[in-house]
This record gives structure tokens, C-alpha cells and sequence, in this order.
């Protein structure tokens, strides 16, 4: 299916709902969870749900949710996610992935990093477009929401078992929140020069959350997310 | 798969360009971080072996490449694990910050090759690698992260040769 025909599956307002709510928890979703929160019958979740594997939108599975196993447990049921594939249609035809790998390539072997990183500390200050530092978590989660980072409480709705949490502690406490993000929107070229890219990312949010304020962003990478985090800055007293 | 592909482990050499001295203050944060990023290597899936020196906890003392150029050398089960600790762990944060610690290399620096399971490949035999990589480009042989060569790839190359 080509990417216009597989976004325009999206056009029922059910399905996009369906989509959005599995591709917003990261996890595996049963039907009938789909259902209820997307306001329908299971019957009618089903089906869309199906349309958008069927689309390549979603990927299926099958799980026994109860967490038993063995006999008695029960059919497995099916569960959804969010298909890692991307879709993208521009019209008229736009193909800003090859300047991007272009530039990518030519700044890493010219070594310009620190030029990179400055430029793109400049353009998260303009477009935090305010004076003022990021205030809170929760500001900062509304504005990488915005630009499509998926932000996620880690501990909360981020957990993601114990895959997620072998990684290194915080200093001030394992108990601080931090905010982690599930969607890399530079992905393509950050997995071709990641040190690169990862580096130029970090460097725009910093410019985004701004200095000095309450939250700041730190290195913090985990196989098949973001490699940022936001938490609070150390030494504040908020 | 041949049974010989598949007890092959991928082995990996680093070479870098010391801007300045270990104990020189601009390349402290760099020598602060290497405890906690090898304790991350040796915890890491896949991580099968790596290069220290004897009575150290790191090879940045060994100099065989040149006087200012250290060597980091391991052995991963697969090129998916070698991956995901160089660039999807607390080792990216080194990487991301690498031109001010070492020199930019105008030739390859980092090689891949596959070896036999068990095997631990010396830093003579690694920098062979190397420099196979830098004067005919990827090969079966010795190749990158970009333009990597399966196990059994590698495996039919050398028995290629051999015939």
C-alpha cells in the first residue's frame, strides 16, 4: 500500500482515534481497551483495528492479558501497536531525507558539530519564543508533545517494564521524575550519525527548555527512543 | 547458516587521537566517564569480551598504534548489540562529545570483522583490519557500521579465497 493510501485510512474519525490511542501508550493494546477508549463497541473496534493493520499502520500480536499461562489461561487475545514503518506524502513532491542525509554526511566528516549544536541552540530559543526558561515538567511535556517527541513520565504511563529499567540512576534519587520520550522525529538520519544528530538534538532542546530554569535536558539514551531526558535541574528549589 | 557462521562473534577496533594528554585537564571529563561506561559495556547484551591492559581496568594505557592514539578493542555477539551500547547508551554521551577530546581522523578509525567464537583478536591483527579497511574500502574482511557483511557473508568470502 503506498503512504497516501495508508494515510487515508486514518480518514474515519474512529480509527484515528483507535490510532492515536494505541500509538500513545507505547504497549501492546487489547481490543477491548481500544474500545473503551475510543467510545465504540468491541465489534466495531475490531474491525478498525484490523483496517489499520491491514493498512500496515499497526502491527498484531497475540498475548494471554491475563498474565497466566498454561492451561486455563485462556485464548490468547490480539493486540495492536503502533507500526514503526514511516508514512509521509508531500505535494507537490518534497524530499528533504536526502538533503538531510546530504548535509548529515558532509558535517560529519568535516567535523562540524560545535557549528551544528550552535545553530540548532538558536533555533530552541526561537522557538520557545519567550524569554523565560521552560517553567515546569509539565510545560516542557506540552512543548515536546508539540514537536512530536511523544513524552512520557518515566514511572508512570512510560514504564515499560524491566526492559526500561536497567538503566544508569539519577544521582539525586531514583524517585525524581524524568520525562523520556518515545518518538525520535530526526530518526532516520540519527540512526545513520548518531553522535551527530543525537548531539544536534540535544543541543535544540536545551535551546527549547532554555538555561538556568527549572528543568534542563541531559544524554540519556535506551535502545528505541530519544536519546534525552528532562528532569528537573539540580540545585533548584521548586 | 553454516555451523561456522554461527558461532562467529563480532569483533571491533576504535582508534582515536588523543588532542591532548590523559592527565591533561580538558580531557578529564573524558577520563572521568570511562569507569561507568565500561562497567555499561561489560553489563551490556551481547558484550562478549573487551581489551585491558594488564593490572588496569582499560586498555587507555596501551599506545601500540602511536603515542597519542589509544585503542579500544571488543568482541559482541551481534552487530545489533555492538550497536545499541555504542549509540543507545550512557557510551553515546563520549561519542557526542568526541571532537574535544580527539583529533578528526580523515581515515577510517573504527573497523568490524567477524571472528570465530572464543576467539580474542590482538591489537596486531586488529590494526591489520584497519588498515585492510582503509586502503580497499568494506569488504567481507573488515568493514563498518554502514556497510557491514553478515557472519555468513564473511564465512563464504575466505572459503572463496581458499578454493
Amino acid at each position: 500500500m503506498e503512504d497516501i493510501d495508508a494515510i487515508a485510512v486514518l480518514q474515519d474519525p474512529v480509527r484515528r482515534r483507535l490510532y492515536e490511542y494505541v500509538a500513545a501508550q507505547g504497549r501492546e493494546v487489547g481490543r477491548n481497551e481500544a474500545a473503551e477508549a475510543a467510545g465504540v463497541a468491541r465489534t466495531l473496534a475490531a474491525h478498525h483495528l484490523d483496517k489499520l493493520a491491514e493498512a500496515g499502520l499497526l502491527e498484531t500480536g497475540s498475548r494471554r492479558l491475563t498474565g497466566r499461562s498454561g492451561p486455563g489461561a485462556g485464548r490468547p487475545a490480539k493486540v495492536y501497536t503502533r507500526a514503526r514503518a514511516e508514512r509521509s506524502v508531500s505535494l507537490p513532491a518534497r524530499d528533504y531525507r536526502t538533503a538531510a542525509e546530504l548535509l548529515a554526511e558532509a558535517a560529519e566528516q568535516a567535523g562540524l558539530d560545535a557549528g551544528l549544536c550552535a545553530a540548532a541552540r538558536r533555533r530552541g530559543e526561537a522557538l520557545r519564543g519567550s524569554a523565560a526558561p521552560c517553567g515546569s515538567l509539565d510545560e516542557a511535556m506540552e512543548m515536546l508533545a508539540a514537536r512530536g517527541y511523544e513524552p512520557c513520565l518515566e514511572g508512570a504511563e512510560c514504564d515499560r517494564g524491566a526492559e526500561g529499567a536497567e538503566g544508569v540512576e539519577v544521582a539525586a534519587g531514583a524517585t525524581a521524575p524524568v520525562v523520556r520520550m518515545r518518538n525520535c522525529p530526526f530518526h532516520a538520519v540519527a540512526e545513520r550519525f548518531p553522535p551527530l544528530v543525537c548531539g544536534m538534538n540535544l543541543a535544540l532542546l536545551e535551546g527549547l527548555l532554555g538555561a538556568g530554569g527549572p528543568v534542563r535536558a541531559r544524554m540519556d539514551a535506551r535502545p528505541g527512543e530519544c536519546c534525552v531526558v528532562v528532569e528537573a535541574s539540580k540545585n533548584n528549589t521548586y | 547458516m553454516s555451523p561456522s557462521a554461527h558461532a562467529a562473534h563480532l569483533a571491533q577496533l576504535n582508534v582515536a587521537t588523543l588532542r591532548h594528554p590523559l592527565d591533561d585537564p580538558r580531557t578529564a571529563p573524558f577520563v572521568g566517564m570511562l569507569d561507568s561506561v565500561n562497567a555499561a559495556a561489560d553489563a551490556a547484551p551481547g558484550f562478549v569480551w573487551r581489551l585491558v591492559a594488564e593490572g588496569a581496568d582499560d586498555a587507555t594505557g596501551l599506545r601500540l598504534a602511536g603515542e597519542d592514539v589509544i585503542v579500544n578493542l571488543s568482541v559482541w555477539q551481534t552487530q545489533e548489540a555492538l550497536w545499541d551500547f555504542t549509540y543507545r547508551s550512557g557510551h553515546l554521551e563520549v561519542m557526542r562529545r568526541r571532537r574535544e577530546w580527539f583529533e578528526r581522523h580523515v581515515e577510517a578509525h573504527m573497523v568490524l570483522w567477524w571472528v570465530p567464537a572464543g576467539h580474542r583478536p590482538t591489537v596486531g591483527e586488529s590494526l591489520e583490519r584497519l588498515a585492510d579497511l582503509q586502503a580497499h574500502g568494506p569488504s567481507p574482511r573488515a568493514f563498518t557500521f554502514a556497510s557491514s557483511f553478515t557472519a555468513a557473508e564473511a564465512a563464504a568470502a575466505v572459503q572463496g579465497s581458499a578454493v
